[in-house]
């Protein structure tokens, strides 16, 4: 790994591009991959990363240009002809079958079909064999339906060991992992680079790229804009290449709490499964303030946001909005409270995938704002969808283009938009910025900041301490649905923090509050 | 006779294994089907149109493997039919899968109108006879019931065995299983899902058709416009019951084809004497919802059933 640079040329793609419609997603790129090396492919969602992946791995076929492995031309839109030169690719999506067990999965393909014996013993063999190698440690005889999502993309990298792989294309693969389960999959990363094998390593997130990557490509709008060592850049040169321009947070100027619009005291929900409910939670939100909620994930934040959104009511203490006790909550009601929402899954809860912009964009008001005499308005929510996309800049061909068409920062702007239409007194805000690229991220917390400036109660749940630290004017931890009291801005540092999201310093559980 | 001395016959498990054969064949090419993540409503159809096709053309003189065969390969046809519309064309199964009933069926009348024009009873053919194994059909009970049948009644225990073992162990059936449940994954290893698809539907069409010649050619010797009487839609119901297994599969066949067998029988015994036949007729329905229910709650319904796949759509 030493002379990098005389190091053998394994992949080249040479000025590819690929269109779709009217959009170029693939605009005449290039780059190199060297043997034991690892590639960073940087940029924001819809940058035309995981397209340029998937034309060398040749699932889709570009437009133009061609891509070359150990010296050989792919033939274009043929992934079998990737497979056996030696390329495999790590979906974002796993492609696993649930009912078939570890080693059916990554057998599939690899035995000629006309063979009247599946050779099982060999497989399981060779399997566990790599299994030890790489320190991915999963059972073969496991279904996969059954396995956590870490374990999951364990046996995709396996899949592509077991057809032996030298060039690894992992597409997001942090997206859905816990940070040990991140750490694990990087020493892992390190392992194959040591015995020769060159990976790509798609992301958006820089400090991932940093410590993983020896060079950076960064792609924008389809182009690439720069390739550097990794070493000799850094992480806001990075981000300025990825949006284009210098990257600017939101700035938070201090201002005096408004009234209290929610007021929660000794509340407790009814527990759901394994998740927790609340437990005696006391939380006041003030108008012109961002109240963040910190914690471990699965600590009883979906009981929090489910009551406030009325999904879930409560079984003991107070609920009131702007000083009236709730009752007969429910998610109608809520809004009619003015309560606007981001839910925390915006794919299952936040949109209905296969409908189009324009219908998603009413989802929430079709019946009160949208409807005369039982009858639709079309064109009022036609014209709402394009007020949306013009004021929130989501990029879509238009209002009637399916929203499941549209990446992750586009579909969280229109539901923003949707909310922040309404003009909501309090708005719950549960993860809104998880997946989304700096540039999304700038855009929506810049938007949060903004109603907070017109009076808004904002409820910002999220796992990431600086994400919170940032925005929040007053931080609560919440910690297997306790919440501890509000601290103030600037009042306690992230290792305090981190150690109430532990459970120090709330008083211990007592079997009532259990019961409860 | 009563139903302990029923149970205990025989010639009642005889005829429940002899019942239940078509059912076997045609729940085994639907299973295929299934399995590879295509819903065949066309089997009704294409029961039928085996039926006619395997009688017609011993009639013309083929010998009865030679009516099999000829079965099969229209089977094999509305198949390709199907599998062309559902799946390079990805449209809906369920519609596909009706509108080949209806023309498998129309065409088979038509055809049957064509060919005998003049006829008032359809000819006879001289159907397969039953084949004593030697020793096997000595033990009590289980030898005259299982071991008495026709050649076609012994495939179709032998199809269920060769099913199994090609779904569970050849690297074919992995890709097939894999096709039903997670079409990407399949295509991710470089294998055609269009191609596993179109195969399975194609050759699980060819057994339903069997199924529908069984009728023609062992269980009876002609053909009659309403002999498959639902049959088709009674093995949608059975590869449910059997959760997309092929031995669960076949124990619901003849589950289902003992409680057409009892029924007949208790119609005759002094029950049958005061309740009206209807009730019993309705029996075998009405048990195997019941079993069906019970069965089935926890079965893995492959996840891509009825899901087309199309290449490079997010």
């Amino acid at each position: 790994m030493t002379d990098k640079a005389q190091a053998q040329t394994v992949l080249r793609l040479s000025h590819i591009t690929k269109r779709f419609g009217a959009l170029t997603a693939n605009d005449d790129v290039s780059f190199e991959l060297k043997r034991g090396e690892v590639i960073a492919l940087l940029g924001e969602n819809g940058a035309g990363k995981t397209t340029l992946m998937n034309i060398l791995f040749g699932q889709y076929t570009a437009d133009a240009g061609e891509v070359e492995v150990f010296g050989q031309v792919l033939p274009p839109g043929n992934p079998r002809a990737a497979l056996d030169a030696g390329v495999g690719m790590v979906h974002q999506h796993f492609t696993l079958a649930g009912n078939l067990t570890v080693w059916e999965n990554i057998v599939l393909g690899t035995q000629a079909l006309g063979a009247l014996r599946l050779d099982a013993k060999a497989a399981r063999a060779k399997i566990k064999a790599l299994s030890t190698r790489f320190h991915l440690a999963v059972d073969p005889e496991a279904k996969v339906g059954r396995l956590s999502v870490g374990e999951r993309q364990r046996v995709e990298i396996l899949k592509a060991l077991y057809r032996e792989a030298r060039i690894l294309i992992l597409d997001e693969p942090t997206a859905v992992l816990t940070p040990q389960e991140s750490d694990a999959l990087f020493a892992t990363l390190r392992e194959a680079v040591g015995q020769g094998l060159s990976v790509v390593f798609i992301s958006h997130k820089l400090h991932e790229v940093m410590a993983i990557s020896d060079r950076t490509v960064v792609l924008r709008h389809g182009k690439l804009v720069a390739e550097h060592a990794t070493a000799e850049t850094s992480r806001e040169e990075l981000a300025a290449l990825m949006v284009g321009g210098e990257v600017s947070a939101p700035k938070i100027e201090a201002m005096p709490p408004g009234p209290a619009l929610m007021r929660l005291s000794g509340v407790s929900t009814r527990g759901e499964g394994r998740a927790p409910g609340l437990h005696a939670a006391d939380l006041t939100l003030h108008a012109g303030q961002i109240s963040g909620l910190a914690g471990v994930s699965g600590n009883g934040q979906k009981a929090l946001s489910d009551l406030i959104s009325g999904l879930a009511h409560p079984v003991a203490g107070s609920f009131e909005i702007a000083g009236e006790p709730v009752a007969d909550w429910s998610p109608r009601r809520a809004l009619a409270r003015r309560i606007g929402r981001i839910p925390e899954d915006r794919h299952h809860t936040g949109t209905i995938a296969d409908f189009d912009l324009t219908e998603n964009a009413v989802l929430e008001t079709y019946a009160s704002d949208f409807a005369r005499h039982g009858w639709m308005d079309w064109k009022g929510a036609r014209a709402q969808a394009e007020g949306l996309i013009a004021t929130y800049d989501v990029r879509c061909p238009g209002p009637d283009t399916r929203i499941r068409l549209l990446s992750g920062g586009n579909m969280q702007k229109l539901i923003l938009g949707r909310v922040l239409e309404t003009a909501p007194r309090i708005i719950l805000a549960n993860q809104p910025v998880r997946g989304l690229d700096i540039g999304a991220v700038n855009y929506v917390h810049g938007r949060l900041a903004e109603a907070r400036e017109k009076g808004a109660a904002v409820l910002l749940i999220s796992e990431d301490l600086d994400e919170i630290m940032k925005l929040s004017d007053v931080i609560h931890v919440i910690s297997e649905g306790r919440l501890s009291p509000g601290f103030a801005r600037g009042t306690m540092r992230a290792e305090e923090l981190g150690q109430w999201m532990a459970g120090e310093g709330f008083a211990p559980l007592t079997e009532a509050a259990h019961a409860s | 006779m009563d139903i302990f001395e029923i149970l205990t016959s025989a010639a009642f498990w005889a005829a429940a294994i002899r019942i239940a054969s078509p059912l076997i064949f045609a729940t085994m090419g639907e299973l295929i089907c299934e399995r590879a993540g295509v819903l065949n409503l066309g089997i009704e159809g294409i029961m039928v149109a085996g039926a006619f096709a395997g009688w017609i053309a011993v009639w013309a003189g083929l010998p009865l493997w030679g009516g099999v065969a000829v079965a099969f390969v229209t089977g094999m046809a509305f198949g390709l039919l199907h599998g062309i519309f559902s799946v390079p064309f990805g449209l809906s199964q369920h519609v596909v899968g009706i509108g080949v009933t209806l023309l498998a069926t129309s065409l088979t009348f038509y055809t049957y109108r064509v060919v005998l024009p003049e006829v008032s009873s359809p000819p006879k053919i001289t159907a397969f006879q039953p084949v004593e194994i030697p020793l096997l059909s000595k033990i009590p009970l289980i030898g005259p019931a299982l071991f008495n049948q026709t050649p076609l009644t012994y495939a179709a225990f032998i199809l269920v065995g060769l099913v199994a073992l090609v779904l569970y162990r050849t690297p074919l059936g992995l890709a097939v299983r894999a096709a039903g449940e997670s079409p990407s994954a399949v295509a991710a290893q470089g294998l055609s899902v269009t191609a596993i698809r179109m195969g399975a539907v194609i050759v699980g069409s060819g057994f339903m058709a069997v199924g529908g010649a069984f009728l023609t050619l062992s269980a009876f010797d002609s053909f009659f416009f309403d002999m498959v009487n639902g049959r088709g839609w009674i093995c949608i119901a059975l590869v449910v019951f059997g959760a997309w297994k092929p031995g669960k599969a076949l124990l619901g066949a003849i589950l289902f084809a003992a409680f057409d067998a009892l029924q007949i029988r208790l119609q005759q015994t002094t029950i049958g004497a005061v309740v009206p036949y209807q009730l019993f007729l309705m029996l075998p329905y009405i048990l195997s919802i019941l079993a069906l229910v019970l069965m089935s709650r926890r079965a893995e319904v492959p996840a891509a059933l009825m899901v087309p796949f199309n290449k490079g759509e997010r």
